[in-house]
């Protein structure tokens, strides 16, 4: 039985077929690489990824190994530099693009580990307080609101004195720093969404608490935390170095790009390369990063979105 | 015994000015292969009365009833569990706006199969048969390939269609049809209503549609309940509805129809509301 020799069914009007579906994805993916400042932060960011997956083929130098003949060379295109040492020599003489290559490693793990535990524990703890409402909701979103009045680097600071120095550590402490953010986006967008239709529909269908929190509920709220997550990304990256700057996150001789400001300090005025080129890859990571982030802003963001 | 016997049913919102009653004291029933049209103005109380029916009525509400029962079963004393049991299976809604009671997420087809996966024991094959099947059935052109379109790719019409195939998916005894129509513009709102109709002649369920359309009523019901100021004010079969309405409300509601108006100046229900009001003390 077809619609259109069904002779219950008006014939008066037959709606309309409409185009043929696309996938929302490609059509955000359009949307997407219409932007050019994303798609340059996305090349950036992929070529970084490459970098840090394919280190030890492309790193020139190990990262540990001191040429105690080349200690402070300068970059190579300067009147002293040195060939083999592309962006010069630390104090130590280790090379620092290499420690830069594989540096990427770590940067780009504390970013992926500390937004994937962010993400998880505020995303749950939002979703119980905007769906549960009430005093659920009262008392989590007081204690978000005590931790976010802590200026950030401090609680993080005091969280990582507290369950001692190391990388992981400090990845745990930013984690919980940024945590509340997730847990206020996602607590926004399900009490909006609570009050829709389909969330009734699906309460006729039978759908049980748990079922419509994160199958009804959660994959709607998603556009905001998507954006969330990539601006925190480089958020995590950036406190992480300032802890391994101040002593507190990863541990020399490990090559990660604060730890190694941080070894640069009393160079500054002598050997400006070495302060340089760690703080010029975390400014290139966090500036691509962003600019993917603003894209998928514009992208996942109906309101913005030209049509 | 009827499919639906609800039995001085009063529905109260806590608000800052004290308990606010929606719904107070109706009494309704619904036989197997009935419609029943619930007509009334904005606010007359008739959605929250079905709502409550439903289970759907936010914590705020207190709802009390004598009696409260679908095929013999009260619904006040279910547990959470045997209600989600029920609702979706035996007891089906379709809302207003097809458009909004559709989960923008996922696939249309994701969603039928949703409740089947829910209510039934087929396996993934079958379920994906049974959802070409009612989308055949209420009538939606090329079923295959819209299983996998967004609820945003399809018309308002069609997402009403696609709400109706969820809502008897599992061959409900009782649907309730939340006006099912007023979202719709005039050619597919007629669509619509056959499709309801013929539905429910073939299943034989109890169809309550809640309207504030005459005509629709006229075309549509077997038993019409009017309500207003959350009370019921008359129940009775639909000629008789038209023919000797009873209450002083029912004369002044039909009396304000476009079609039924005499002088320039069309009558409105207000000015029959406290007539009305006598006429249910």
């Amino acid at each position: 039985m077809s619609a259109t020799d069904d002779p219950h069914i008006g014939t008066a009007e037959q709606e309309p077929l409409g185009p043929p579906p696309v996938a929302p994805w490609r059509e955000n993916w359009r949307y997407f690489t219409s932007n050019r400042g994303a798609v340059l932060g996305l090349t950036v960011l992929g070529l970084m990824v490459l970098t840090a997956i394919f280190a030890p083929l492309i790193a020139p130098h190990e990262t540990a190994t001191q040429y105690r003949d080349a200690l402070l060379a300068p970059p190579a295109w300067t009147a002293n530099g040195r060939a083999e040492f592309l962006l010069g020599t630390d104090a130590l003489g280790r090379d620092i693009l290499s420690r830069l290559i594989y540096g990427a490693r770590y940067s780009l793990a504390i970013g992926l580990v500390v937004v994937t535990l962010a993400l998880i524990s505020g995303i749950l703890v939002g979703l119980v307080a905007g769906y549960c409402g009430g005093w659920v909701d009262a008392l989590i979103m007081r204690v978000m609101d005590i931790i976010l009045a802590f200026p950030s680097l401090l609680l993080a600071l005091v969280l990582v004195a507290i369950i001692g120095p190391g990388l992981f550590n400090a990845m745990l402490a930013i984690a919980v720093v940024l945590q509340p953010h997730f847990a206020r986006l996602t607590r926004g967008a399900v009490m909006a969404e609570k009050s829709r239709e389909y969330v009734t529909s699906a309460k006729v269908a039978g759908a049980g608490h748990l079922r419509l929190m994160l199958v009804t509920i959660l994959p709607n709220c998603l556009g905001p935390l998507i954006v969330q997550a990539t601006l925190s990304f480089s958020n995590a990256i950036l406190d992480a170095a300032a802890l391994g700057f101040l002593g507190m996150g990863a541990q020399p001789p490990t090559p990660e790009w604060g730890t190694m400001l941080a070894e640069a300090r009393e160079f500054i005025t002598s050997a400006w390369w070495v302060v340089t080129m760690p703080g010029v890859a975390i400014l290139i990571t966090v500036l691509a990063i962003n600019l993917i982030g603003d894209g998928l802003r514009d992208t996942l963001d109906p309101k913005l979105k030209r049509s | 015994m009827a499919l639906l016997e609800v039995r001085n049913l009063s529905v109260a919102f806590e608000t800052a000015a004290g308990a606010f009653f929606a719904v107070k004291g109706v009494d309704l029933s619904a036989d197997a292969g009935e419609v029943l049209a619930i007509v009334g103005e904005s606010g007359s109380g008739k959605s929250v009365a079905m709502l409550a029916v439903m289970g759907l009525l936010p914590p705020a509400a207190t709802v009390t009833a004598d009696a409260m029962c679908f095929e013999g079963r009260d619904l006040l004393t279910l547990t959470p569990r045997q209600r989600r049991d029920l609702s979706g299976s035996a007891m089906a809604m379709i809302f207003q706006e097809p458009v909004a009671s559709l989960n923008p997420c996922f696939t249309v087809g994701f969603q039928i199969e949703e409740t089947l996966r829910e209510h039934t024991d087929l396996g993934a094959a079958a379920r994906r048969a049974r959802a070409i099947e009612l989308l055949t059935q209420v009538g939606i052109p090329a079923p295959e390939e819209r299983l996998g379109s967004f609820p945003h790719q399809l018309s308002g019409g069609q997402c009403q269609r696609v709400m109706i195939a969820i809502a008897t998916a599992c061959n409900p005894r009782l649907l309730i049809a939340d006006e099912p129509t007023t979202a719709l513009d005039v050619t597919i709102q007629k669509q619509i209503l056959e499709l309801l109709l013929r539905l429910q002649a073939e299943h034989g369920m109890a169809l309550v549609l809640i309207t504030h359309d005459m005509g629709v009523v006229a075309e549509t019901a077997d038993r019409v309940i009017v309500q207003y100021n959350g009370r019921k004010m008359e129940d009775t079969d639909v000629l008789s509805l038209f023919e000797r309405p009873r209450s002083a409300y029912t004369r002044a509601l039909l009396s304000a129809l476009p079609e039924n108006a005499t002088g320039s100046r069309l009558p409105t229900v207000s000015t029959f509301a406290a007539a009305a009001e006598d006429g249910a003390a």
